[in-house]
């Protein structure tokens, strides 16, 4: 029935047009701030205290100071980010540490699936393995030559670009492996177990 | 259990002016589902050649008026639904919508309290749905309204507010941040801590927090508030700006 539907008189503001064209989803639109979205306060994390962990389903855990995480290799990378509130933003450039390199720390247990990733301030968000590895996700601190600031999800968030960006966990604080892909947070919520933008998974049965 | 959320096409029914750039858009639905004070509602836009455009606004209305929902929609100039929705809209068009979207920030009559709600601007409209539902539901919480609004002119359902308040129930406290008329009593600075302090002082540190508005607002009240003792998990924070038109 919705895809006869026309809306009397609207026309649209066509701001997908030329080079931006093809890199904006179905139902999303271009914004050059960068929104702030959070179920809750704020958290700030003291960097003396801050660890990152990797759990669950490994053969031993590791876990990383904030020093230690600095030491890490990090890369630069630019990518664009999709909100499921709508909002699109092209060419973000972050800083941080890939899964993948977080992974050549612990051996992973064949039985892991999925991962959950655990924050300051008690929120969580599921990930299939196959899309946390092969330089699908990161751990990032830095956005735009800049320390990540906190309402942002400093001092580290997590950035799956390919992902809606309730995905990209702010205040990360640890990656546990899972044998089971149980929804997190947002996923209890109403909203898509997965969130891929370009199949416009926002809510639980898209 | 749930059941897809379906796209349908809901007739609007009424349009009020609120304020100089807002307005309400009463829609009857088709497919209505009771929904839970604080959700919103996604708008599809379709051109005729098939050009879409997605937003999401919250519900106003309280989910005891079966087959029909209210949008309180901020005009945004700049942007490309709102002013659609404001400058075309007519009662009688119709408009695809799907929902009730949203599970955390909502607020039932069973959810308690006492409930301290911190708006700002177009944000006091999910809190809006949240103290209709409050009276339609006859529930009896004590509750208090923070809203920050430019000037007089810009507070969104001000005479409905002072309607719903009470001594002994709902009391509102306004804050008017660029302008105010003479002999204004209320507060006329931007939210801080001092007001935080003082408008939800007598509701203690077991208030369930609500707090809609411009990030730099909700920044600010959700850390004075848990600087001021409530526990994180009871402050919700939802972001009402430009960029969510």
């Amino acid at each position: 029935m919705s895809q006869k539907f026309v809306s009397r008189g609207f026309t649209g503001k066509r701001e997908r047009a030329g080079a931006q064209a093809g890199r904006v989803p179905p139902g999303q639109h271009l914004v050059s701030d960068f929104p702030v979205l959070s179920a809750g306060p704020t958290p700030r994390t003291d960097l003396a205290r801050w660890t990152f962990t990797i759990d669950g389903l490994v053969t031993a855990p590791v876990s990383w100071t904030w020093a230690d995480f600095q030491r890490l290799p990090a890369q630069e990378f630019v990518k664009d980010i999709s909100c499921v509130t709508k909002w699109t933003k092209l060419d973000t450039r972050w800083r941080g540490v890939s899964v993948d390199t977080l992974f050549e720390h612990v051996e992973l247990d064949p039985r892991a699936v999925a991962l959950v990733a655990s924050c300051d301030g008690g929120y969580t968000t599921n990930l299939l393995l196959s899309d946390a590895v092969n330089g699908q996700a990161f751990v990032a601190y830095e956005y735009d030559g800049k320390p990540l600031a906190p309402e942002h999800g400093g001092p580290a968030r997590l950035v799956v670009p390919h992902l809606y960006f309730w995905k990209s966990a702010k205040w990360v604080r640890g990656l546990r492996l899972v044998n089971k892909d149980a929804p997190g947070f947002w996923e209890s919520l109403g909203y898509h177990i997965r969130g891929d933008p370009w199949k416009e998974q926002r809510y639980t049965d898209d | 259990m749930r059941r897809p959320l379906e796209w349908q096409i809901a007739t609007v029914k009424a349009i009020a002016q609120e304020t100089a750039q807002v307005k309400t858009i009463t829609l009857a639905l088709p497919g209505w589902t009771a929904h839970r004070a604080g959700q919103h509602y996604d708008v599809r836009l379709t051109a005729a050649d098939g050009y879409q455009a997605q937003r999401s606004y919250s519900i106003a209305s309280p989910p005891e008026r079966p087959g029909e929902l209210d949008l309180t929609v901020e005009r945004i100039p700049d942007g490309e639904v709102s002013p659609y929705l404001h400058d075309v809209l007519v009662v009688g068009d119709a408009v695809e919508v799907r929902g009730p979207v949203g599970g955390y920030f909502v607020w039932e009559a069973s959810s308690g309290g006492p409930l301290l709600l911190v708006a700002g601007g177009s944000g006091v409209v999910p809190l809006m749905a949240m103290l209709r539902h409050r009276a339609a539901a006859g529930a009896n919480v004590p509750a208090r309204l923070l809203y920050s609004s430019r000037t007089l002119e810009d507070v969104i359902y001000r005479q409905e507010l002072e309607a719903l308040a009470s001594p002994d129930g709902l009391e509102v406290f306004h804050t008017l941040t660029r302008g105010q008329p003479k002999g204004w009593t209320g507060y006329a600075r931007r939210i801080d801590q001092p007001m935080l302090a003082e408008v939800s002082g007598p509701l203690g540190t077991a208030a369930l927090a609500f707090i809609c508005g411009p990030t730099a607002l909700v920044e600010t009240t959700a850390s004075a508030l848990v600087q001021l003792g409530l526990p994180q998990e009871r402050v919700r924070t939802e972001r009402f700006g430009p960029t969510g038109t």
